[in-house]
């Protein structure tokens, strides 16, 4: 901690560094979804934004302003108190997630003993705002794609729990800064068959936990129009929006934390962050690759592919990982 | 909405589970037009469906007994706005076998050409909507559903520079056809069939090597070849359960005997073997353009003087019913003329029509996302549906 914070009490200090983080998240969320415009333009032959300011570059701006001049509709048969609150539960977890995660050595809100598992833990959470969203609607798109939801998450949250412990066991630590440490010399990606194969399941699981095509049955906008949020408009919209993407960000950061080593980098150590950044990023185009060159797969075969293959997989690779950990002497 | 009750349920094995009634349609992000599926479910299962057709009724059929012969095909065409040739095709057809006018061969051909390209415009439509059903507008299926309408701009340029128009064309005259190719058309025309021959192997590529694809298409919505001759479905749908009939083999009309040509058939009958068989016509109908441009022969483009009046066309007292090989199957128009310049009555038999006709019988069983998929997989076009 730099000093000039030194002599503030901790609460002002962890005050200042939330709203910060927070307003950054907001930010940088907007701009991800530019990026992710761009990316996927290119992909499909066309420009994509171009219009606001230069090469687009203001229209997260101009959306957000839009979303926030639209009028609120609630629907006169929706559960009220449900439906107002949904968005605000669905975008606390999801903003929460980025409090445990260490941009640089030592720069975050809070490096938990046990970061990933409260990484875990409180991303999972995120359902329960999304099924409120879903069922206070009475919509019965958003019920079927509440329902989807909650077999969805659940089914891939373990999956995805059990990839993110495979660099937990080759680190020997729970904490986030340390498991990013321990890659200092090797990334965990380049940690042989163990590293590429954990990546990939990773990434199939976040994609799925953040019901993302080829995995987003939940907004299936070709079945269920736009899913659980069909009755929301205007800001409401926007924080659903806005959780969504926040928490692919934060799943992207958690992807180069645990197997690209984070801010392990060439040139001087103050370039960590920009380099956490980059490889958060690429992640991140990843996971839009995949989202804009695949058909979405039906619920009963998501739900297959994650009970019948990936979860026996991941824990396949996890026992191999122990016993790996064991053989080489890495364990603590 | 969500009072009427269904009136038709196709019941599949009923678990006594507890039932919901949902519209999809007639505003619906995949309904393709204005279809309403009254859909019953029991959880993601579909246990049945009541199709709900009638919403673009214009009076396709009346209206053509107040119009002229010559009027009524730039009409035509706005019952299948996608494949806006294969109607006036029909409509002509019929009128000229009433007046026994002989076509002369150069507008035979071009009338193939334009009807081939119509159906590959028509199939490059289908393809990304299809998948803009089953990948969704945020996901893949728009990235293919973009590659395919750039193509059919391609497609569509050409019409435009032959016709002037864009979507409706009134190319087809009783007695031959309205324009002659311009100067240059016949070598764009061939670039932009070996272009669209070459981006198709990519579609190809892009889609068959992508297990989620095959997960989507394959063994879903199977149509067995007895209820495909049943109910009376034909073109793709009729070739991918296993019948290979097509009119422009089985019945040759406007000089389809000179062609050398394949008809495609798959056996399967389900999603993916109508996709295969589309995907297969797409070469196909590449290929006869390319042998009609080669093989033009020269000669007047109308065996009819040009018109001076809009009344000028009389066909005698008879009546026929002609029908061709549209992009989603057999296009039919029955023509009773009276000696007037104009029908005495006239009937569309819209081969979407017929096609949803067999949406009750597959659909139970499966799951909400199959409905979409298995919609998309019959293409309709509701201008057809309903006339």
């Amino acid at each position: 901690m730099p000093a000039a914070f030194a002599d503030m009490p901790a609460w002002l200090v962890a005050a200042i560094a939330s709203f910060i983080l927070l307003n950054g998240i907001a930010l940088g969320v907007a701009y991800v979804t530019l990026l992710e415009r761009k990316f996927a333009a290119r992909m499909q032959s066309r420009i994509g934004p171009y219009r606001v300011g230069p090469h687009g570059l203001l229209q997260p701006i101009a959306d957000a302003i839009k979303l926030m001049m639209k009028e609120d509709v609630v629907p006169t048969a929706a559960d009220k108190p449900v439906y107002n609150l949904a968005p605000i539960v669905f975008l606390i977890p999801c903003m929460l997630i980025f409090a445990t995660i260490p941009f640089a050595p030592g720069l975050g809100v809070a490096d938990l003993n046990i970061g990933i598992l409260f990484f875990l833990a409180v991303s999972s959470m995120e359902i329960v705002g999304l099924f409120m969203a879903g069922w206070g609607s009475n919509n019965k798109y958003a019920l079927l794609s509440a329902m989807r939801a909650v077999n969805q998450i659940i089914s891939y949250d373990l999956p995805f729990v059990f990839a993110s412990l495979v660099p937990v066991l080759l680190a020997g630590s729970l904490r986030l800064g340390e498991i990013a440490a321990a890659q200092a010399g090797l990334w965990f990606i380049a940690y042989p068959v163990i590293g590429q194969l954990g990546f990939i399941f990773f990434i199939l699981s976040t994609v799925a936990a953040e019901n993302r095509a080829p995995f987003d049955i939940l907004e299936a906008e070709s079945e269920l129009v736009a899913g659980f949020r069909v009755e929301y408009s205007g800001m409401k919209f926007a924080l659903i929006q806005l959780g969504e993407y926040a928490h692919v960000v934060a799943s992207s950061f958690l992807g180069a934390l645990l197997f690209l080593g984070a801010w392990s980098g060439p040139g001087p150590e103050w370039l960590g962050a920009i380099w956490f950044l980059i490889k958060a990023m690429l992640v991140f185009l990843l996971v839009t690759w995949v989202r804009w060159s695949f058909v979405r797969i039906r619920v009963d075969q998501i739900l297959a592919l994650s009970w019948k293959a990936l979860m026996p997989a991941t824990l396949v690779l996890l026992l191999l990982t122990a016993v790996v950990v064991v053989w080489t002497g890495n364990g603590r | 909405m969500s009072t009427v009750a269904p009136t038709k349920t196709v019941e599949f094995e009923y678990s006594g589970g507890e039932r919901l009634t949902m519209n999809m349609g007639p505003q619906h992000p995949s309904a393709h037009g204005v279809f309403r599926a009254i859909l019953t479910l029991e959880g993601e299962d579909v246990v049945g469906v009541d199709a709900v057709i009638g919403y673009l009724h214009r009076c396709h059929e009346k209206l053509s007994e107040t119009l002229t012969y010559a009027q009524y095909p730039s009409i035509a065409s706005k019952t299948d706005y996608v494949a806006a040739m294969t109607s006036e095709f029909a409509y002509v057809l019929a009128a000229e076998k009433i007046a026994k006018i002989e076509v002369p061969k150069r507008a035979q051909y071009l009338r193939v050409i334009c009807a081939e390209l119509q159906r590959v415009a028509s199939h490059l439509l289908w393809l990304g909507t299809w998948c803009l059903d089953m990948g969704g507008a945020l996901g893949g299926g728009a990235t293919i559903f973009l590659y395919c309408i750039r193509e059919r701009e391609l497609v569509l340029d050409l019409f435009e520079s032959l016709v002037g128009a864009r979507l409706l064309y009134g190319f087809y005259q009783v007695g031959g056809t309205r324009y002659d190719i311009p100067p240059g058309w016949a070598e764009t025309c061939r670039e932009t069939v070996d272009l669209i021959d070459r981006r198709i192997d990519e579609y190809e590529r892009m889609l068959e090597e992508n297990p989620f694809f095959l997960a989507r298409a394959k063994g879903v919505g199977l149509i067995s070849r007895e209820l495909a001759e049943d109910v009376g479905i034909s073109g793709p749908l009729l070739r991918g359960s296993g019948v290979a009939c097509d009119l422009r083999r089985a019945e040759p009309y406007s000089s389809y005997e000179d062609f050398d040509f394949r008809v495609p058939v798959e056996t399967a009958g389900d999603c993916f073997a109508r996709y295969r068989v589309r995907m297969v016509e797409f070469r196909e109908s590449l290929k006869i353009v390319r042998q009609a441009l080669d093989r033009l022969p020269e000669g007047p483009i109308s065996s009819r003087p040009g018109l001076k009046s809009v009344a000028q066309v009389r066909v005698p007292k008879g009546e026929y019913y002609a029908r061709v090989e549209g992009a989603r199957g057999e296009v039919g128009c029955y023509l009773i003329a009276d000696g007037s310049a104009k029908p005495y009555r006239m009937k569309w038999r819209g081969a979407s029509f017929s096609n949803l006709a067999v949406l009750p019988h597959i659909i139970p069983g499966h799951k909400v996302a199959d409905v979409v998929a298995i919609m998309g997989s019959v293409d309709p076009v509701f201008g057809e549906v309903d006339r």
